[in-house]
């Protein structure tokens, strides 16, 4: 059996780069990508507890993540075009009208 | 008869209120119809009052009728509440029957004036001031009265507010009398410390307990209230507002400026002529103010020649006159004339009025000449007018002026310096309103061309008030002749229950009685008959025979000339003295303290507020990715110190 160390280690890997590619990328949608993977290093955390302690509730809260999830990235894909259509651009520095 | 005493203010207020609130949409008959019932009505009101209470025993004169509390905390007790005693029903007539007439009068004079309803809305919110005050029962209802009187003159001399002149003389008029109604309050206060009550019947009858007689406490409390007096009857130092008060429409000056407000200084005396009696030093004051504001406002008029003007340092002159009287115990006269001034100059100044009327609203008398042909009602009435105040025998002013001059004279608080100052005075009086009448009405025309064919009698609804006054001008002094004459004098015997002076006055009259003294009173009064023929034989010759002496008389004395005719210089000085520093000085607080440091402190917050924020806006760049890392550098911040803190 695996130890739960190492989906947690697995998870915490995830979220870093889920992290570091929010914090670097330029391009919006590799952006959106990465902010995806950190809510699916939550969701394996969720997952190895659940497994680990023997008692559903976690798999019952990730199903509920993914589908907030779904309808959020919906949600997040509908504005990404709607601002790409005025700004003609998927560089998120350019996104940069709310300013002083 | 104290069921329908509040009827005689509240006439003129409910006057005041249709007038008021209907402003602009009454017509004009509408609005002179009003104005004038009102004050009619209450005029017939209190001649009613007057033979009530004339039927009453002279002990039991003294009717009060208490409408409301008004102040009840812990002690002090104030009601509005009326008080009619032979005093106040001497004023309410002359208020009223003198009042009416000049209504009547200004429905012809305003007729041409667009502002008709606010004139005579002001014009009966005036006669209910005044008669608030007369009437009051205590201090401060007549307080109410004092500053409602106040008001009016301030609006109605500024009347015409779009003349720069006139709503300047209405701020001086109403900050100087702001100075004297100072001294009224504090007098008040002193009073209520003392006594516990404001209440004129209750203060008079416990005054001789509560406060020593000639004490220091009695003599501030009545110098206070004659300071009170000085602002609002014109007298030195406060005097200076009257004359620019002229500004005014001319009824406004006959009424408020000659007949009735500027006397409220002298009824207010009378009124509490027991605590006067207790303050030698504060008669004694009111005396020398009052003879020096006589001689100094008559020489004054000798040189001005604003026919306006001339009339009204003439007043400011007679009602020094009144406080020479009551500076002299002589209360009764003082009141008298009072009441005979209100006739005859009110009188003049509606004659005035008439003349400014005809002459298409030129005061200056260098530019009249010979009106008697155009203006014969005129003439005559103002004629008459003159002769009473000059104090010819026979008319009103002969009897009051005479009696005052003989209590200066022969009072126990009187001296011969103040006669000497008053007997100089009525030759000056007659001096300059012979010149006056002279320079109007006699003489070459020397008006222009233009305003000549303009001249026209006044119509009948100013011609007939003036010859109402004119007949009360000649008899109304009858009611108060000397003793010497050998008939009870009616007024002094009238107002005997309120002038607690009994004492005082038994004495004069068995002074006068003596045979010597008789003979020294017929002598004075031949000797200012005389002197008052002199001076109006004077001002014949020099401004209707000679008119080229009066020029070269002049000449010689120009350093006298100019002097006169700049009025002393007083509003120069008190410019200097005062106004300039009290000027400066709020300039100081305003531009100094007020915008540097008050404004500054606060303005200096706001300013730092908002560079602070000029500075942090910067933070806010636009870049997402700034504002991810700094929210994961503070995620990673926080797990650190629950980890690890």
């Amino acid at each position: 059996m695996v130890p739960i160390h190492a989906f947690l280690l697995l998870a915490v890997i995830l979220f870093g780069i889920g992290a570091f590619g929010v914090l670097i990328s330029r391009n919006i949608i590799v952006m959106f990508m990465s902010v995806e993977l950190m809510l699916n290093a939550a969701n394996m955390v969720l997952i190895a507890f659940s497994r680990a302690l023997g008692i559903v509730d976690g798999h019952v809260f990730v199903f509920l993540v993914l589908s907030v999830a779904a309808a959020e990235a919906a949600v997040g894909l509908a504005m990404i075009i709607t601002i790409y259509r005025n700004r003609e651009t998927i560089n998120i520095d350019r996104y940069n009208l709310l300013k002083w | 008869m104290a069921d329908y005493l509040f009827w005689i203010p509240l006439l003129p207020l409910i006057g005041f209120l249709i007038n008021g609130l209907l402003l602009g949409k009454l017509p004009r008959p509408v609005v002179s119809a009003v104005a004038c019932t009102s004050v009619g009505a209450s005029f017939v009101l209190s001649l009613l009052a007057f033979f009530d209470l004339k039927a009453l025993d002279p002990a039991a004169r003294q009717v009060e009728q208490v409408l409301f509390t008004w102040i009840a905390a812990g002690t002090f007790h104030v009601d509005v509440a009326f008080l009619l005693d032979p005093l106040s029903a001497v004023m309410i007539l002359v208020v009223t029957g003198v009042g009416f007439l000049i209504h009547v009068y200004s429905t012809g004079y305003m007729h041409h004036d667009k502002d008709f309803g606010r004139y005579f809305a002001y014009l009966n919110l005036f006669t209910f001031s005044m008669l608030t005050l007369v009437l009051a029962n205590n201090f401060l209802l007549m307080f109410v009265g004092w500053e409602g009187v106040g008001l009016c003159s301030y609006l109605l001399i500024g009347f015409w507010y779009h003349k720069k002149s006139a709503s300047d003389a209405g701020k001086k008029a109403f900050i100087v009398n702001r100075i004297g109604d100072f001294g009224f309050l504090l007098g008040m206060f002193i009073i209520f410390w003392q006594i516990g009550s404001l209440e004129f019947t209750e203060v008079m009858a416990k005054a001789p307990v509560m406060f020593a007689a000639g004490g220091g406490l009695i003599t501030a409390a009545c110098l206070l209230m004659f300071l009170g007096a000085t602002g609002k009857s014109a007298q030195i130092p406060l005097y200076v507002w009257l004359p620019d008060a002229m500004e005014g429409p001319t009824p406004v000056s006959a009424l408020i400026h000659a007949a009735t407000m500027v006397t409220a200084g002298v009824y207010m005396i009378a009124r509490s002529n027991v605590l006067y009696l207790m303050a030698p030093d504060a008669l004694m004051v009111v005396a020398i103010v009052g003879a020096a504001t006589a001689f100094f406002a008559a020489t004054i008029g000798l040189a001005q020649n604003d026919i306006k003007r001339v009339l009204a340092y003439s007043t400011v002159s007679q009602l020094g006159y009144m406080f020479l009287a009551c500076g002299v115990a002589a209360f009764t006269a003082g009141i008298f004339h009072l009441m005979t001034h209100a006739f005859f100059k009110a009188l003049l100044f509606l004659a005035s009025g008439s003349v400014i009327h005809a002459m298409s609203n030129e005061q200056d008398m260098r530019k009249m000449g010979n009106l008697r042909k155009y203006l014969p009602i005129t003439y005559w009435t103002m004629l008459l007018a003159t002769l009473a105040i000059s104090g010819i025998p026979g008319f009103s002013g002969f009897f009051s002026k005479d009696e005052i001059l003989w209590k200066s004279f022969s009072s126990q608080y009187g001296h011969w310096a103040l006669w000497l100052m008053g007997f100089v005075t009525a030759g000056l009086t007659a001096f300059y309103m012979f010149r006056l009448i002279y320079m109007t009405f006699h003489g070459k025309e020397r008006m222009d061309s233009h305003t000549r064919s303009h001249l026209h009698e006044s119509p009948r609804s100013m011609t007939v008030p003036l010859m109402a006054l004119a007949v009360l001008s000649v008899i109304g002094g009858f009611v108060g002749m000397p003793h010497i004459f050998g008939v009870a004098n009616l007024f002094e015997g009238w107002l005997a229950p309120v002038m607690h002076s009994k004492g005082h006055e038994a004495a004069a009259h068995a002074l006068a009685s003596a045979g010597g003294d008789a003979g020294m009173e017929w002598g004075l009064m031949a000797a200012s008959v005389a002197l008052v023929l002199i001076a109006i034989f004077a001002a014949r010759h020099f401004y209707n025979k000679k008119p080229e002496a009066a020029t070269a008389l002049a000449d010689k004395m120009t350093g006298l000339k100019t002097t006169l005719a700049n009025k002393y210089y007083v509003d120069e000085i008190y410019g200097a003295l005062v106004v300039r520093p009290l000027v400066n000085g709020s300039l100081f607080l305003w531009k100094v303290i007020d915008v540097v440091i008050i404004d500054g402190f606060i303005n200096g917050l706001a300013v730092i507020g908002r560079d602070a924020s000029e500075l942090l806006r910067f933070v806010q760049g636009g870049r997402v990715r700034n504002y991810a890392t700094v929210f994961v550098a503070g995620v990673i911040v926080l797990v650190a110190y629950f980890i690890f803190g």
